[in-house]
This record gives C-alpha cells, structure tokens and sequence, in this order.
C-alpha cells in the first residue's frame, strides 16, 4: 500500500515536471476568437479554427457566415475580433486592416455539351444584358441561352459586377442562385445555361464528374493555378480583416492563417494559397 | 367538465388551480404570436420610416442594393404559385378521398391511405432537389428556362395534395351515420348519395382543408428556391421563372444590410397578413359547417 502510494506520488511529480511548461504555453493562448463575414471563407476560417484549437486548447474560434459586409461591419463595431471578407476592401473600408489568406477565382461555366469554347468580354456583357439570346449569335448551337445570376449580396455577384462594369439591375437573368453548389447543379442540368461560380467549386465539379466547362477569360484558362500566379483576371483576395492592428490571440491566429502550415486546408477548399 | 363551468357557486380549488394553468399556457402561447408580430414589425419600421409603404408597390424594379424595393412581383408570384397549385391538388386530392373511402376495397383504401401518409411526410427539400434533377430538365426542353412557374405548381401540388386528401377523408368519415342509413332506406345509388348527400354536406370540411392547404403552399420555400428560378419579375407565362415572398427572404436573407435586410422584414410581414387571410376565411369556412 505504502509503496503504491508513493509510486503515484512519483508519478504525478513526473507529471508536473513533464507538463508544466507545455500547460505555462497555453495558458498564454485562452479565450473566444470570433470570426463572421463571407459564407466563402467560413468553411475554410472553421478548418484552421480546428486546427488551431488543437495546438491551443484552451482557446475556441467560433466562425459565423452573414456575407462580406457583415464581416466590415462586424470588425468595425467590435462585434467580431476578426472579419471574413472575400473581396478587396472598398475605398470606404481602408480603415480596416486586411490581411490575404489566400485567392479565390470566379469561373464562368457552361454545360460539357456546350460547342463555344471561349467567349470575349463583350459577349458576356451582351448576353447578361439579354442582348444576345441565342447561342447561335456567338458560334454555338440554335438554342436560347438560359442566363445564370446570383442573388443580391453575395460577393461573387459583385466581383462579376464589378469586373464586367455592369449593374445588377441591367442584367436580364432567367434563373436566380443562391450558392455555388446550387449554381453548378443548375448549369449541369440545363444544356444551354450560363452561369459563374466560385472557381474552386466549378473545377473540383468539373473534375469529378459533373457535366460542366469553365471558360477562359482573355485566353487564359480558368483555373486554380491561374488564380495563383495572378493572370487569371477574374478573381478576389480572401481577407481577414480587423479594425485595430492585432494583438495577442487575434494576432496568433492570423499569423498562424498566413502561414504555410494552413495551406492543406486552403487547397483542400479549393481556395489558392499565395503567402509563402 | 361541468364543475369548471362559472356557473356553479363554488368551483373545487382543483378546478380553480387548472384554470389557473390553462390560463397561463394559452397567454404565452398568444404571447409568442405577438412577439413575432413585434419583432417583424419593429424590424420592418426603419425602411417603412425611410422610404414609406408606397415605393413596396411603385418601384420600378426589386433592386435593394440601388434602392429599389417593389415587392410586387414576389406578391403576385407567391399567390400565383398558391393559386396553381390548388386548382391542381384540390379536385385531385378531394377525388382520391372520395376514391379511397367510398369505391376502393377495404385493402387497397388502407394500402392507399398510408400511401398518402408517406407522401405528406417526405421533407420539402426532397420534392425540391426531385423538381431541379428530374422536372426542371424536362420543362427545359420544351420551354426553357425550365425553372418557372410551372415547376413550383407541379411540385407544390404534389406537397399540398395530402393535406387535402387526409382533411377531406376526414371530413367524410365524421358524417352522420344517419345519412347513409337514410340513402340506403330510400335505395339511392352510390353516385347520386355522393353528389347529392356527401359532397354538399361536407362542403365547408373541404373548404377548410383547401384553405388550409393554401396556407402550408404560401410558406413553402425550400422547394420553391430550387425550381422556381427567383426572378423578380410578374410571370407573363406559365413558363416563365417566378419569385416568391419566403425564396425572397431566404435567398437574400443572410447577406442583407440596412435597408434591404428591413425590406426582407416587409415581406415577411407581408406573408403574415396572406396567412392571416387564409385564417379567417379557414374559420368563416369552419362556421358554416353542417355538422359543427
């Protein structure tokens, strides 16, 4: 009995001395992260969250999805430590401070069966204004052109906005999406549509099966490593951003999303990794 | 029953203390309704404050991030929706009551019955992702777009049907016996017991449960957001894509700021003044009642 007692005694020594300094590190790092913003970031923002939970654990990252704006507004009134924004901040927003995670392209996709095999500025532009309606007008087949639109709000509404200088209220659409996902399963289930996703959904689809085709834009093709390289023009930076300049646990956390040890994840979402 | 009746001089203390419970549940659930009511209404007051009730029905266009905000076409949409969906389920869904209570065989009715039971059961998601992988391509290639009108009727139609059927049959079976004996004593056919008997006396039965049918159409969303193709715009065919008040709040919900998030509150109290609509006309329906 005695012995055994103080066996245990031994061992919770070792104990101590084994994990003290392990448990002294971590105390440093406690508390809640909270993250909203873009529905594109949260699920890549909640994989690092549990990733960095794991090296942390006293620490809970709590990741919220609301769109863009609500990540500026959510960093400016305090409401959020830190905001997920996937677009380059407006001249209104350079209060903030940004800091790119990684890049997201948006792909302009047609169906597989679909003979056009690339389409200019201009075409686009027409064929989202309903000037062009027939596939014919731009070298395709005899068919009506069902156009694609995303609803009010999303990020990637804007970026295409924004990139073909149009506005929302010019566009003449037939079918109106919500996600990207929704949008794929549109365009794969109607021969003659057109539409425009986030390009790491739509190469990921396209690679797996789903009856879809990314078209290039000014020649060059639409595709992650385009993105990564910067040619590809039509893409966005995904940003966390904060409005005062980061300190303790805010400060580990970005220093840890804008590290190479994160770039697993960003690949796994189909996002483009850009910092070294 | 007859204790807890005000008349009586002195009610039990048992009695007292039920009412006293009954009175307290049946509160919070009013509560609830009103704080709803508020909550719609506190949150719809901003752009009601900023930009009044008219431009909801003048504007030229739902735009919200240019300010434009007519809510017309989502109106007109989900009422055309609910509309066409009910001209297709209600005789379809009265009929197959009809069918299974008073001509199929006792085995077929029962195996019927639970048939009808699963129907109303699957979630409106499944009807939804049915109506974008199977309905929509096939409109598509007689008239595309393919998501239109047309797909959100078929494919409500096809929710609503249940509720129907399941409310008319039991409309029928609460009958009073003394109907049928009186048929049969006067040797009337099946027919003419149907159309001169059953059908006029269960008349505000099938009413209620078109109305309330009615109700389940206009709040359908999940459905509808996946085949409807949500333009705002007034259909000019049965072809062409619709938006409805809910796929309106659902779509645009999660990523509205300021104006347009209170412009999504209107729609939302203006689906509460529909359904409010159908309530009371359900109840002058449920009044007029033969057998009630």
């Amino acid at each position: 009995m005695k012995n055994s007692k103080r066996y245990l005694n031994l061992t919770i020594a070792l104990l101590f001395v084994f994990f003290l300094p392990a448990t002294s590190f971590a105390a440093e790092l406690k508390g809640k992260l909270v993250l909203t913003g873009s529905s594109t970031i949260a699920p890549l923002a909640a994989e690092i969250g549990k990733r960095f939970e794991s090296l942390h654990p006293r620490v809970r990252v709590d990741v919220q999805t609301g769109g863009s704006s609500r990540g500026v507004a959510d960093a400016r009134r305090g409401l959020a430590d830190i905001g997920t924004v996937s677009r380059a901040l407006k001249p209104n927003e350079q209060d903030l401070l940004s800091f790119t995670l990684a890049k997201d392209g948006v792909a302009i996709i047609v169906h597989q069966s679909n003979p056009i095999k690339k389409l200019s500025n201009q075409q686009i532009i027409a064929i989202y204004q309903g000037k062009i309606k027939n596939w014919k007008t731009v070298g395709g087949n005899n068919r009506p052109i069902t156009v694609i639109n995303k609803a009010e709000g999303h990020s990637t509404l804007e970026l295409f906005l924004k990139y073909f200088g149009l506005k929302n209220s010019q566009i003449k659409p037939h079918v109106i999406i919500g996600d990207n996902e929704q949008g794929i399963k549109t365009v794969a289930g109607n021969p003659n549509a057109i539409g425009y996703v986030s390009i790491g959904s739509a190469e990921y689809s396209a690679t797996h099966n789903i009856p879809i085709k990314l078209l290039p834009m000014k020649g060059v093709p639409a595709s992650i490593k385009n993105v990564a390289n910067g040619t590809f023009p039509l893409s966005r930076p995904l940003n966390l951003v904060t409005k005062v300049v980061p300190r303790g646990l805010a400060k580990e956390f970005i220093d840890y999303s804008l590290s190479n040890k994160v770039h697993d994840l960003i690949q796994r979402q189909y996002f483009v990794p850009i910092n070294p | 029953m007859i204790l807890s009746n005000g008349n009586i001089l002195s009610p039990s203390t048992h009695d007292r203390f039920l009412t006293g419970i009954l009175w307290c549940f049946s509160l919070l659930a009013s509560l609830i309704l009103g704080l709803i009511l508020f909550f719609l209404v506190y949150n719809s007051l901003p752009v009601l404050w900023d930009i009044g009730i008219s431009k909801f029905f003048l504007d030229s266009s739902w735009h919200p991030s240019e300010a434009l905000f007519n809510l017309t076409p989502m109106l007109v949409g989900s009422l055309l929706i609910m509309l066409g969906a009910i001209l297709l389920a209600a005789p379809l869904g009265i009929v197959s009551a009809i069918f299974c209570r008073f001509y199929a065989p006792k085995v077929i009715a029962v195996f019927y019955q639970s048939l009808i039971e699963l129907l109303s059961g699957i979630p409106s998601v499944v009807y939804g992702f049915w109506g974008l992988v199977t309905l929509v391509p096939l409109i598509q290639k007689v008239n595309p777009p393919g998501t239109s009108l047309l797909a959100g009727i078929i494919v409500l139609a096809l929710m609503i049907l249940p509720t129907v059927s399941l409310i008319a049959d039991a409309t029928f079976a609460n009958l009073p016996k003394e109907y049928f004996q009186g048929a049969a004593g006067l040797s009337l056919s099946r027919f003419t017991l149907l159309t001169q008997i059953i059908l006029p006396a269960s008349k505000s039965g099938l009413l209620t449960s078109v109305i309330l049918a009615a109700g389940r159409a206009i709040g359908e969303t999940m459905a509808i957001l996946m085949i409807c193709g949500n333009i705002a715009q007034i259909p000019d065919s049965l072809f062409s894509p619709v938006r409805t008040l809910t796929a309106n709040i659902a779509l645009e919900m999660a990523y509205a700021m300021g104006n347009h998030r209170s412009a999504l509150f209107v729609s939302g109290l203006l689906l509460m003044v529909i359904i409010f609509a159908l309530v009371s006309l359900a109840h002058r329906a449920g009044k007029g009642s033969v057998y009630a």
